[in-house]
């Protein structure tokens, strides 16, 4: 066997989904038995069958990689239910073992897998949605990277024909739910409970996976973003949203503000009063920067 | 012979691992502490919270980068943009040596994020060699390898696990980051003499060590790094000592993680083995 034949194996067994009861799966993914599986690579001692060193890995993986879901989703836990949101992070962890060198972008997939599988949100699955991109929106901006932001005096120079770029650590999100909220409350609530029991702790998230059942429709636009390296989540405008996204594709100031209000209600001098009020907003939050070179490149070919 | 070409000829003592947990603490009280260990890993992003708190602590303190996926002992090429981040780092930290373990964890783009055991095979060997020394003229910095504790062996192993270690080091030509207390824990559950593998290491090579509690079952020991280091692992280290020299230690604390004081009286334990040999040699 080579070194690449035994990896294979290996791995592939150790990521094959443990029993309910949290042990080593009884058989590989083809169909034979994983006692015989981990004998042919796996020396026995004394003390320890070769399935169960085999076991070790094995739940030490799964562990790790639930714990990291565990902790990056509390907002989708608070949606489902912990036993939900167990058999959730099983089923996608089945389908999308981790695919980067840090466990950090485990969740990366998570949203357009749950879109792929609906079932293991239920009727909530449209709540568990928004949760999931709103949660993945703030690990992004976290430690996504930062340019310089344009001060006022560069917004002044700023004519239609010009661009603008967005703070890369900015993500601008569309809801149906106000989960900006829900998370809010999810977070305190956690940051309350370091210093309660753990009786304590349950009752408070059961309350809040009730209050998330009935948690009504409101669509809702949000810029996630940051201050001194803390995460925000900011409710903007349907309007802004538009412009927001406009300026990060490269538009011009003056295409990005047309698009904006495309389908606006409001009059000329509401929108005027609009856009300074805007400007002056994203001024003060740094969260216009100069164009990337790409993008700029893209819109002018 | 603290200072070699594996440790970029520095002289460090006594370190601790940088966890979350002492942030406040030490930006707070600004503690003396030698040099402290990061996880490549948790800083090798683009920008946030995690590269400012680091430049904060690198304005005041030494940092040696430790890493926990490069997985040279994985089948599979070098991930090129885990390096780019990598090197990108060793910049800002100025790092003198870097050290990551002797391991696999990802098999064709798959990653489990555990340091899983090599076969010990000269194929594994060479493999793993190869990897070590481009990563190094990539880094363009000195490498480390650490042995692993480990849970199981495989029959096609052609070696011992040191004389696999030996095997890598000398084809790769790169340095140890000797782990008293892997050795101490994959000795209980292999059932070989640890001190078999400590004098099999070829002394001048050893660039760092790292010492650690560990959880101990019914039928084997778990390397949880959440406990003070046991007598037996002293002992170990004491005799690490007397055959390597003087050399930059590190205490892993990573779980159920104490006050930093604790912490780093814990590490300082070490001072007295350290001090030994140079007193028996006045």
């Amino acid at each position: 066997m080579t070194l690449l034949e035994l990896q294979r194996r290996m791995m592939k067994a150790v990521m094959q989904p443990l029993t309910s009861s949290d042990r080593i799966a009884p058989k590989t993914e083809d169909g034979r038995p994983m006692k015989i599986e981990a004998a042919e690579f796996i020396t026995p001692n004394s003390r320890l069958t070769s399935l169960e060193r085999l076991e070790i890995y094995s739940r030490s993986y799964w562990y790790r990689a639930l714990d990291s879901l565990y902790d990056d989703f509390p907002g989708v836990r608070a949606v489902l239910g912990p036993q939900a949101f167990q058999r959730l992070s099983r089923a996608y962890l089945a389908e999308c073992p981790s695919r980067s060198f840090t466990l950090r972008n485990l969740g990366e997939r998570l949203a357009g897998w749950l879109q792929r599988n609906p079932r293991y949100a239920g009727r909530r699955h449209a709540l568990a949605l928004d949760m999931v991109r709103l949660e993945w929106a703030h690990i992004e901006a976290f430690d996504s990277a930062a340019e310089k932001a344009l001060g006022p005096e560069d917004l002044i120079e700023l004519g239609p024909d010009l661009r603008a770029g967005l703070q890369p650590y900015i993500r601008l999100l569309e809801f149906e739910y106000p989960v900006d909220k829900l998370l809010i409350q999810v977070n305190r609530a956690s940051e309350e409970h370091e210093e309660a029991s753990n009786a304590v702790l349950k009752q408070k998230h059961d309350g809040l996976t009730r209050r998330a059942i009935h948690l009504k429709r409101e669509r809702t636009h949000l810029a996630v973003h940051r201050m001194d390296f803390t995460v925000y989540y900011r409710r903007i405008a349907a309007e802004e949203f538009r412009i927001l996204n406009a300026l990060r594709e490269g538009q011009p100031v003056g295409h990005a503000i047309q698009y904006g209000f495309e389908n606006s209600t409001a009059s000329l001098d509401e929108q005027q009063r609009l856009l300074e009020t805007w400007f002056a907003a994203w001024a003060e939050l740094g969260w216009l920067c100069p164009p990337a070179r790409v993008k700029k490149a893209r819109v002018t070919t | 012979m603290p200072a070699n070409r594996f440790n970029g000829f520095t002289d460090y003592g006594i370190g601790i691992g940088l966890r979350i947990p002492h942030y406040a603490h030490i930006f707070e009280k600004k503690p003396g502490v030698d040099w402290f260990e990061i996880i490549s890993e948790n800083y090798m992003v683009d920008g946030g919270r995690p590269l400012a708190t680091l430049d904060q602590i690198l304005e005041r303190y030494r940092v040696v980068q430790h890493g926990v996926s490069t997985y040279f002992g994985s089948a599979e090429p070098l991930n090129r943009e885990h390096l780019r981040r990598l090197k990108a780092l060793v910049k800002r930290t100025k790092t003198p040596w870097l050290t990551d373990h002797l391991c696999w964890g990802s098999v064709d783009g798959t990653y489990s994020h555990d340091l899983l055991p090599m076969p010990y095979t000269f194929e594994a060997a060479e493999i793993t060699a190869r990897k070590v020394r481009e990563a190094r003229d990539f880094l363009e910095v000195p490498i480390a390898v650490e042995n692993v504790s480990s849970y199981a062996e495989f029959h096609m192993s052609e070696m011992t696990e040191w004389e696999f270690l030996n095997e890598v080091v000398e084809r790769a030509d790169c340095g140890i980051l000797l782990d008293v207390n892997n050795i101490y824990v994959s000795s209980r559950n292999h059932d070989f003499d640890p001190y078999d593998y400590l004098n099999s290491i070829p002394a001048e090579r050893v660039a760092q060590i790292h010492i650690a509690g560990h959880s101990k079952f019914q039928k084997y020991i778990l390397d949880t790094h959440d406990h003070p280091v046991i007598d037996p692992v002293w002992k170990l280290y004491e005799h690490a000592i007397r055959r390597i020299g003087p050399t930059a230690t590190l205490l892993e604390w990573d779980d159920s993680i104490p006050s930093f004081d604790e912490v780093h009286a814990e590490a300082l334990k070490a001072e007295k083995y350290i001090q030994a040999p140079a007193t028996a040699g006045l």
